[in-house]
């Protein structure tokens, strides 16, 4: 009789995120139970009571494969970083916060007191007269209790630990995942480390089916309730700004397709280290006014580049921070 | 130790280069803190290559081209313009000083006013102080 082939065994865990990517792992719905026919599920603290303390005595490689999400932003998620890295054969990336930072990558627009500051003084919901801010550390009758420390800047899961795969997306499509878990049950070979995997190597825009034409010239850039969009035309080519060109396809465009222009999710396509500053090339390039007073009020459309242009890459891009 | 501050310069191929080797042939003296890189033309200048030199830590960098309408290519230095203007509001919001990049159209003739641009972009350079580009993106690497 031949032996059973021994099951898979997966983790999936959330750092800095929203919760959006554990449920994209649960919108492949039915699939599911496919997954779990070829896969144990050893971690995931959305759905199952695990404890810290049960991967720490786990074995060194025990997890085959580790679906990270969200980016590091306290000693919590770099300690379990370091952790699921230790454990895991195959670490993920998994979704645009551990890719690339994704949007809590924005609090580097501010520094750590920024945050503080704001959160614990200045928020109009906020009454805390006596300033009082956590501490990590509290001697308490009880004993002394700690809670992480938060960190001055957000970090992907690649500037902390080496990854081996990432697959983007916010979250990432969930046929993506299917498609990456079939291809590793089935033995298939593995593409090289590094690689960004359940997706395309190109820009969106390659994909894309709305109509465009060589020569863009746009006068006046709009934000997209200023405008009524045909449905048909480029998105660049009617003045909306459309991240598009300067983002990775594999999602199925499916923000286009909804007639929402691309927000940039997906990350740079290969070999683009810094989306935002191809997205300002691209934007520079279709303006069409040489006088620069002129230019300057065309550009007035975009009231907040860093942060359009930077939406879920702060973190990774050149300049990965605000200077303080 | 006096600041001497370090500035990186782009310039065309076709009039600002040209310029300044004007400068060079005719024996004009201006600041040395400058740093040449010739590129074929100033709508050849990606934001990366601006970005970069900042974060490796340049404390100015000068972007020059032919003037407008003198363009080699005809467009490359409008192409240079629009991304200049879209940078300076990028690098504003990321807290680098607006005045740490320029931009100005140097024709090959030009070689006294490109000895005068440097000598007063040096100066006005060395009033702002050391650029904090290249300290801060190091720390935020490390560990906090």
């Amino acid at each position: 009789m031949e032996e059973a082939k021994p099951k898979l065994k997966i983790a999936i865990y959330w750092a800095s995120s929203c919760g959006g990517c554990c449920v994209s792992v649960l919108d492949v719905h039915e699939k599911l139970f496919d997954i779990i026919a070829a896969a144990d599920i050893v971690f995931w603290p959305i759905a199952m009571d695990i404890k810290y303390a049960d991967v720490e005595e786990m074995a060194d490689d025990f997890i085959d494969i580790t679906l990270f999400n969200g980016a590091i932003r306290n000693s919590e998620n770099e300690h379990m970083a370091k952790l699921l890295r230790r454990k895991s054969r195959i670490l993920v990336a998994y979704g645009s916060c551990a890719h690339l930072g994704g949007i809590p990558g924005l609090a580097n627009f501010s520094s750590k007191e920024d945050l503080f500051r704001r959160v614990y003084e200045e928020s109009e919901s906020v009454i805390n007269p006596g300033n009082i801010v956590p501490q990590t550390k509290f001697e308490a009758a009880e004993g002394l209790l700690t809670i992480p420390s938060f960190y001055e800047d957000v970090r992907s899961l690649s500037q902390v630990v080496d990854v081996d795969y990432m697959i983007p997306g916010c979250p990432p499509q969930s046929e993506r995942l299917i498609d990456v878990f079939v291809s590793i049950v089935s033995g298939a070979e593995l593409p090289p480390k590094g690689s960004v995997i359940g997706s395309g190597t190109k820009a969106q825009c390659d994909e894309c089916t709305r109509h465009k034409t060589e020569n863009k010239k746009i006068r006046k850039l709009y934000r997209p309730w200023e405008i009524i969009d045909d449905g048909l035309t480029c998105f660049m080519e009617q003045g909306l700004l459309c991240m598009g060109p300067a983002t990775r396809a594999g999602c199925g465009y499916r923000c286009i397709k909804g007639n929402a222009p691309c927000r940039g999710c997906y990350g740079p396509p290969m070999n683009i280290t810094d989306p935002g500053a191809k997205m300002m090339s691209a934007v520079a390039g279709i303006i069409d006014e040489k006088e620069p007073e002129e230019i300057s009020r065309i550009l007035e459309d975009i009231p907040d580049p860093a942060g359009l242009f930077y939406r879920f890459s702060l973190p990774v891009s050149l300049i990965r921070r605000k200077v303080l | 130790m006096e600041f001497r501050p370090q500035i990186i310069a782009f310039l065309c191929n076709w009039c600002s280069y040209t310029g300044a080797d004007l400068a060079g042939t005719s024996r004009m003296v201006y600041k040395s803190n400058i740093r040449s890189i010739r590129v074929m033309c100033s709508g050849r200048i990606e934001i990366t290559f601006v970005l970069n030199a900042f974060l490796k830590g340049a404390d100015g960098v000068l972007l020059c081209g032919c003037h407008p309408g003198d363009c080699h290519y005809q467009e490359g230095n409008y192409r240079c313009l629009r991304r200049y203007l879209l940078l300076q509001k990028y690098i504003t919001q990321m807290g680098i000083e607006s005045e740490r990049l320029k931009l100005e159209w140097i024709s090959a003739s030009e070689g006294k006013q490109f000895a005068d641009l440097v000598n007063s972009f040096t100066e006005s350079i060395a009033e702002l102080g050391p650029s904090k580009v290249k300290k801060t993106m190091t720390l935020s690497t490390e560990n906090k």
